[in-house]
């Protein structure tokens, strides 16, 4: 049994008990999906399909079909590919790096979280793949031999770091999930032996890999997990540095800069948070988890996203001033440079400044903070101001060239459009099917910190009132004499 | 060897831990404890030795490590030094700080996928194995001990050992 200090609120409300966690964990995934489900599902694969549609057509066409130019090489995919990387940050955060933390808040959220991480990986792979014209060949980013007619790969290029990275973290990432629900996956297998659903209990028997939960299976899985948290963790910095590298390491101005690792991990886990709150907003109402994903649980995600936030903020500042203080006249057209902000991009300049300066401020109050319909506003605004950070780096560095008989504009043309509107449908497909075939919330985790912060073991409260009573619910331990 | 098993079915994870404090402090053993999550301090009572997967993990870490030093320098200083932008890979030296990324993550995949799969590999854990765990609740929320018994006086004494310590179940088994 795990203790918790006695100053803490429960974080599981509702008087729950582990059959009781069983019981709310395995209803999404047996009972059945009502009509939103659908309609949510039907728009998902619509949007999906209109992205294999575009990518088809950039395939077929070359990608002549995209707005980019001679100045302006890198656009919406780049800015989307970066975009979506950066959202899978925060479902490593959640399992790796607020495990080692000991943080129990993020029991809850975490089996999302890191599903919403695999599925933010797929959708970002998408773009540089596209990107390359030659999707076909996109086997030569792998060291292969001389023979097959280039020569060996780069290693001293980003480009190639971002091969090892993103294969890496994603393939670590699916293992460290899927290890993870193996024991949940075993429960709703017995489940479905007691009632005697065969289908379920054949599928789920595989899905299991015949788990039982024998003591020595569990020390080796607890091993296993926290080791993993304690890989991931560098790994998950490491992704976005490498990202990060990829701009860092070019003789672009703007790009050039010695910040941009540490700023771009806080960037990916300030938009990566917002996802998790959307997510999880929507999750538990749906899926009937109030009492596990509490407004506490959403005030402690803000404060994260609050506390990133201020620190992407303060490297925009320090980007800005650098900008002004350097006196070059190069660095006076970088993105975040008062040229830029009164130039043709002047609309994508104040929009990254406006979602992800100003209006992120409000979440200094506690009453926002715990306010579900202003924070899932929040974070929309959030990732769309992450978004035109990474459009602003990419594009606004490049349009103003070293020669300004280069310098030109960019718009996106229906194709590119597509194509991300369909990684945003892939995205919600996927993730809807995971709500309702695997189990949301990892129970096995979960139901070892019962204890500690359900509510039912409050005993003495965790919270006295001004006049010495227990809040409502709680009762009162009489000390011993 | 014994084939007579005493199955005692807990609700609660405190009273197992001392149901099997009390049954290894009557000297019997514990064959197996099957949970629905990880019971702390469980096998240490069942005397279960510490799990050595971290220094698989570790081994597997620096053989990634050794193999990805092992194929970059021959790619690119051995078999095809390539001179970028006044940049020559013709030593392992000059190139190494900008070999850290992928040597990084190289160890990282192979310590990740090398512990997972020993995991599964010495656990038996794949797909299309058979449960092992004798009652379906073990993985909701009972917690079943099972203990060899020799003879009828241990039967005696382990149900009782159980009974006293809160179990809600107790099942003889011939296996």
């Amino acid at each position: 049994m795990q203790h918790d200090s006695i100053i803490r609120d429960p974080l599981l409300l509702g008087k729950k008990t582990y059959h009781q966690i069983t019981e709310d964990v395995a209803r999404p995934v047996e009972g059945k999906a009502n009509n939103y489900w659908w309609l949510m599902l039907a728009f998902a694969v619509v949007a999906w399909m209109w992205g294999i549609g575009c990518m088809s057509y950039t395939v077929g066409r070359g990608i002549g079909t995209w707005g980019l130019n001679r100045t302006i090489d890198w656009g919406w995919d780049i800015t989307n590919f970066v975009w979506w990387i950066g959202i899978g940050h925060a479902g490593t955060l959640i399992s790796a790096v607020l495990c080692l933390f000991r943080q129990r808040w993020r029991l809850t959220i975490n089996r999302s979280a890191e599903a919403m991480t695999i599925f933010a990986v797929m959708c970002a792979a998408i773009f540089p793949v596209l990107h390359m014209g030659r999707p076909w060949l996109a086997y030569f980013v792998f060291p292969l031999p001389n023979q097959f007619g280039s020569l060996w790969v780069n290693f001293n290029s980003p480009l190639l770091w971002d091969v090892f990275a993103i294969s890496t973290y994603f393939s670590v990432s699916v293992v460290f999930w899927y290890l993870g629900l193996i024991p949940d996956f075993a429960m709703i297998r017995d489940r479905a032996k007691i009632a005697g659903r065969k289908i379920s209990y054949a599928c789920y028997r595989v899905l299991s890999f015949g788990w039982s939960g024998r003591a020595k299976d569990w020390q080796r899985f607890e091993e296993v997990s926290l080791v993993l948290a304690g890989i991931c963790t560098p790994l998950v910095f490491s992704v976005h540095s490498i990202v990060s590298s990829d701009f860092a390491t070019g003789v672009v101005r703007g790009w050039h800069s010695t910040v941009y690792p540490p700023y771009f991990v806080a960037g990916a886990i300030f938009s990566g948070m917002a996802m998790v709150l959307t997510l999880v907003i929507v999750g538990r109402k749906v899926l009937n988890l109030e009492e596990y994903i509490t407004i506490q649980h959403i005030d402690t995600m803000n404060k994260v996203m609050l506390t990133m936030g201020s620190v992407v903020g303060i490297a925009y500042f320090a980007e800005f001033f650098m900008a002004w203080f350097s006196g070059d006249p190069n660095e006076s057209f970088i993105y975040l440079s008062w040229n830029n902000a009164i130039g043709p991009y002047g609309w994508a300049f104040w929009a990254l400044i406006i979602c992800n300066n100003l209006l992120p401020q409000i979440l200094w109050s506690k009453r926002i903070r715990t306010n579900l319909y202003i924070t899932f506003v929040m974070s929309i605004v959030i990732n769309i101001g992450m978004w035109f950070e990474r459009f602003d780096i990419i594009v606004t560095d490049l349009y103003r060239d070293y020669i300004p008989s280069d310098w030109t504009y960019y718009s996106p043309t229906w194709v590119e459009v597509g194509i991300f509107v369909g990684t945003i449908g892939m995205f919600f497909t996927f993730f809807l099917i995971f709500a309702r075939v695997f189990p949301f919330i990892a129970q096995a985790e979960l139901k070892t910190t019962l204890k500690a912060t359900g509510d039912l073991f409050h005993n003495p409260p965790r919270k006295l009132k001004a006049n010495g009573q227990a809040s409502e619910g709680y009762e009162v331990k009489q000390p011993a004499h | 060897m014994s084939h007579t098993y005493v199955h005692a079915l807990y609700n609660d994870d405190d009273r197992l831990k001392e149901g099997a404090t009390k049954v290894r402090g009557l000297g019997y053993s514990i064959k197996e404890v099957f949970s629905p999550f990880p019971v702390h301090g469980i096998d240490k009572i069942m005397g279960l030795n510490r799990t050595r997967i971290s220094i698989c993990c570790f081994i597997y870490g620096c053989t990634g490590f050794s193999l990805a030093l092992w194929m970059i320098s021959y790619m690119s200083v051995y078999d095809w030094p390539i001179d970028i932008g006044g940049k020559p890979n013709f030593t392992i030296y000059h190139n190494l700080p900008s070999w850290i990324p992928i040597l990084f993550e190289s160890t990282v995949l192979c310590s990740a996928h090398g512990m997972a799969i020993t995991f599964l590999l010495r656990s038996w854990l794949l797909p299309g194995v058979s449960p092992k765990n004798p009652d379906p609740r073990t993985t909701d929320d009972h917690f079943l001990m099972v203990m060899p018994a020799y003879s009828e006086g241990d039967i005696t004494k382990l149900t009782a050992a159980a009974k006293e310590t809160g179990a809600v179940e107790i099942k003889t088994v011939h296996a």
